[in-house]
């Protein structure tokens, strides 16, 4: 068995790009941290183009050549050595965050300007180091093959993600951030407790090795059981999957609006990605179809319970952040669809599986529209003074495009054609139809009522043109409209592309789930 | 029951003490020395099986007591984030706890 | 053997009752200066283990400094919070869950593989290529480089995350948290003559580390507490937040070790990868920039945000 892992292709082009993806950020954190002042918002501008030229190469390659990259650190085959590892999926995420990532650079720079007369100022240096610290992390979580080095690719990604909460200062930003990172720190530390067990079982801590030892056919050991338990909860913890959620609406609501988008487009999404590659790149397809059930249970509740919070939030950002925990639900339906025994011989086919598809589309289109929504929220926010949602009557009028934006990006929310949000929807609703779990479809449908009742309450009054019009605190600029909508129009046009181009998402996943292994 | 298994043990029970001192003490300051104790408790767990992977003439695996090192160093990064959001809350609300805002 | 079986039987009961003592401590103090009792005895038990060079990690980290950062906490706590307990129905949910844990832990000790899995004989056969003898450190700087570079810009990011917690009004000035109002002569005395026994054992560890236990991280750690001690004793002072030559020394480290391991593309086929010929040299080079690093990132991280602009 352990040799079919050891026979990668010896020299794919595109492997170095991997080392650069997780170097760039790291190397432009010390650059910016130590020039300072200006340069720090300099520094991370220059560095994001680079970036998505990194991240659409190595897309490139991976779908050039139809299969994963992979590098060996230092030269040193696992398991001594730590490798890196880019398939379909992992190659889209790092896209969509190098995406996400320039959209959010270009709208902070308003917001975290130093102020003439200083030559630093507390928030700027912060957010632009945070933000090339969150890119790192977020990097080194996608392309992590070891999983202790996917375990400091967590703390970064923590490290970074708090600070970036309690940016303001305020006392309710400092408690949400303190829950926050109490949730976080429980979560790392039970992974870690789940890396210790399986190394002690296996004496590996690489996943392909782990998988392969995992498969041979004797019983799983003990020890591994209990590591996949603990893994899956801390890393649920840091998802905020429901019931462990409390931390994540006043934490992604209290972050200044280009944090907020961050947080929720991207960093809850990097635990969620472990949990994948935990249940099906390395635990054994029996024991995934159990797990299976038990996560999307949860992830149904998520789905009704943030659907119903949300509805009734007074506050808009608050209204958005409990959306996220409903939207991460609509994840977690991809494992019973995927795991289906009914949908294996779907994988045996060249077509694309529709649920894993479902469910890539699901986490990109909504890290586009929920970036798109937060910045929109913080536009209304500046401009208004206030976030409230009863306050938002005849705001269309006001800043039309804006709300054009928020409306486009909750299209994709609700799974309203012609959305990102809609082909994922319909992915996962055909794939829980067709391996004859029905009742997934009705949380599903459920969840899409629940949306537009609670996008229904923030556009019916900004979509109105009665009453008297609103008056602006503050103007606002038009370029950071243009990116809000850019963003939300990302997340519609994924919803216009043929489904066949999505085949970059299936790259190195069949047999993933042990089904396609000879 | 050799020392190894039992200083396992003992791992074992820090970290259900840790891990129920997390969930319900109310102060912050007894919420990170809890995490700390948990923390302290996975540590030993791992040395546990560094120590029953002694071979080569080592007395311990020397890959997960470098990666126990590696983790001493996050705990303490983690532990000073930690202990700085509480003095902030302190000078703001004067409170200690987390339990009143929603 | 019996014999060492009953001290490791007490020693692990002791742990055991200040984790407790700990948990169920009336003051917060009490409960830190159980901790700090309870992270020696944790030492002790890594000497047991095998484990040196965790053993001098956790003696620095896990109960000195960590200790200095709780007591400081402790003492600024309000007086009379008496935040509510929370409800029986919790606790006992609580501890039933926790107990759950631990007794499954307690099974899955017990049930672990025997012989344990390990890399310790590929750890080492390849270690004299490296020209070192500590496999330790042969884990942290070579088979695992990538751990311990990006270990030690976390280091620079907690920094940035405590910073980023200063009143706006602050930034630039100087962290101020461990200063002693009073110090007393003894403190004074201890900090003047402490710090330069405990810079030779840094250095010593530092240097040492190629062969036996000890490394960037233990030696830092020693130097890191010497430095808090004279900041405490009001000897020295901590560098202002905005200075860029704190900031250069604070990533000189990991930017050696990135630009080291960049070379590696060249220099030894890949990322990371040390020339056969001169891997010593680099290793040591980047072992002494990073163990300087970390001594300032520690000190600083101790050290609190920015204080007020004097």
């Amino acid at each position: 068995m352990d040799s079919l892992f050891t026979l990668t292709p010896p020299a794919a082009w595109g492997a170095p790009l991997l080392v650069t993806a997780l170097m760039l950020p790291v190397a432009a954190l010390m650059l910016a941290f130590v020039l300072g002042g200006r340069h720090a918002e300099r520094v991370v501008l220059a560095t994001l183009p680079i970036g998505l030229g990194v991240a659409v190469a190595i897309a490139a390659a991976v779908l050039h050549q139809g299969a994963t990259l992979h590098y060996d650190l230092g030269g040193w085959a696992p398991p001594l050595g730590v490798s890196l590892h880019a398939d379909g999926l992992s190659a889209t995420l790092l896209l969509t965050t190098a995406v996400v990532l320039c959209a959010v650079g270009l709208y902070a720079r308003a917001d975290f300007r130093v102020p003439s007369g200083a030559r630093e100022a507390r928030a700027p240096l912060a957010f632009w180091t945070l933000l090339l610290a969150v890119w790192a992390g977020l990097n080194a979580v996608f392309l992590g093959q070891d999983l202790f080095n996917l375990y400091v690719a967590l703390e970064l990604l923590t490290f970074a993600a708090v600070p970036l909460v309690c940016l303001r200062g305020s006392p309710q930003t400092i408690a949400a951030a303190l829950r926050y990172l109490l949730f976080a720190l429980l979560g790392s530390v039970l992974y870690l407790l789940g890396g210790a067990l399986f190394y002690g079982a296996y004496g590996t801590l690489d996943i392909a090795l782990l998988s392969a030892r995992l498969a041979s056919g004797d019983p799983i050991a003990p020890a591994a059981l209990a590591a996949a338990a603990l893994m899956t909860a801390g890393l649920l913890a840091k998802t905020a999957l429901f019931p462990l959620h409390l931390w994540l609406p006043p934490a992604h609501a209290g972050a200044p609006a280009a944090g907020s988008a961050v947080l929720s487009a991207l960093v809850v999404k990097a635990s969620f990605f472990l949990i994948l590659r935990l249940w099906f790149d390395v635990m054994p397809d029996p024991l995934t179809h159990l797990a299976a059930q038990v996560l999307a249970t949860l992830g149904a509740a998520a789905i009704l319970f943030g659907g119903i919070l949300a509805l009734r939030q007074a506050r808009l950002k608050m209204l958005i952040a409990y959306s996220t925990l409903a939207q991460i639900g609509y994840l977690f339906l991809v494992f019973p669809l995927v795991a289906s025994p009914a949908a294996a011989p779907a994988l045996d086919l060249v077509q694309a599986p529709g649920a894993w598809t479902g469910g890539v589309l699901q986490l990109v289109s909504h890290a586009f529209a929920k970036a798109a929504m937060f910045m929109a929220a913080g536009l209304i926010a500046g401009a208004l003074g206030h976030d409230q949602v009863r306050g938002l009557g005849g705001l269309g009028r006001v800043l039309p495009m804006t709300v054009f934006a928020f409306a486009l990006a909750g299209l994709s929310l609700m799974g309203l054609p012609p959305s990102g949000g809609f082909a994922a929807k319909w992915l996962l609703l055909s794939a829980a139809i067709e391996t004859g779990q029905w009742w997934w479809t009705l949380v599903m449908l459920a969840g899409g009522l629940l949306t537009g009742g609670y996008l229904f309450r923030v556009l019916a009054p900004a979509l109105s043109t009665r009453g008297p019009p609103l008056t602006l605190v503050k103007p606002v600029e038009r370029s950071r409209e243009l990116v809000v909508l850019g963003l939300a129009l990302c997340s519609v046009v994924l919803g216009l592309v043929p489904l066949s181009s999505f085949g970059l998402v299936q790259i190195g996943r069949l047999g993933a789930t042990g089904i396609g292994l000879p | 029951m050799s020392s190894v298994t039992l200083f396992g043990l003992c791992g074992a029970a820090l970290v259900g003490l840790g891990l129920f001192g997390l969930i319900v003490q109310p102060g912050v300051l007894r919420k990170i020395l809890a995490f700390n104790l948990l923390g302290s408790g996975v540590l030993l767990l791992f040395g546990v099986i560094a120590r029953r992977g002694a071979a080569a003439g080592i007395g311990s695996d020397p890959v997960p007591q470098a990666l126990i090192i590696t983790a001493l160093v996050v705990a303490f990064a983690a532990t000073v984030l930690a202990v700085a959001l509480l003095r902030r809350l302190v000078q703001e609300t004067g409170r200690d706890s987390l339990d009143t805002d929603g | 053997m019996s014999l060492a079986l009953a001290a490791d039987a007490g020693l692990a009961l002791l742990i055991l009752g200040l984790a407790v003592w700990t948990t169920i401590a009336r003051t917060a103090f009490g409960a830190v200066i159980g901790f700090m009792a309870y992270g020696f005895l944790v030492a002790l038990v890594w000497v047991r283990l095998a484990a040196v060079d965790v053993a001098l990690t956790e003696a620095a980290l896990g109960s000195g400094l960590t200790g200095v950062l709780l007591l400081g906490a402790a003492a600024r706590l309000p007086r009379d919070a008496a935040a509510a307990r929370p409800g029986w129905g919790l606790r006992l949910a609580a501890g039933v869950v926790s107990a759950a844990v631990a007794a499954g832990l307690a099974a899955v000790v017990l049930l672990l593989p025997v012989p344990g899995p390990t890399l310790a004989p590929v750890a080492t056969a390849t270690l004299p290529t490296l020209g070192l003898g500590n496999p330790v450190t042969g884990v942290l700087i070579a088979y695992r480089a990538i751990d311990t570079l990006l270990e030690s810009v976390v280091l620079v990011l907690a920094l940035i995350g405590l910073w980023s917690l200063a009143r706006d009004e602050d930034w630039g000035g100087r962290p101020d948290a461990l200063r002693a109002a009073n110090p007393g002569a003894a403190l004074v005395l201890l900090a003047q003559v402490l710090p330069p026994l405990g810079l030779l054992v840094g250095v010593h560890l530092f240097w040492t580390g190629a062969i036996a236990p000890g490394g960037a991280f233990q030696g830092g750690t020693v130097l890191a507490a010497m430095w808090v001690l004279t900041l405490v004793a009001g000897l020295t002072r901590p560098p202002r937040v905005g200075g860029r030559g704190v900031r250069l020394l604070l990533v000189a480290g990991p930017a050696l070790f990135l630009a080291i391991g960049v070379a590696g593309f060249w220099l030894g086929g890949a990322f990371l990868a040390y020339p056969a010929a001169d891997a010593k040299p680099l290793i040591l080079a980047i072992e002494a920039a990073l163990t300087l690093s970390i001594a300032v990132a520690l000190g600083l991280l101790l050290a609190g945000p920015p204080g007020a602009r004097e």
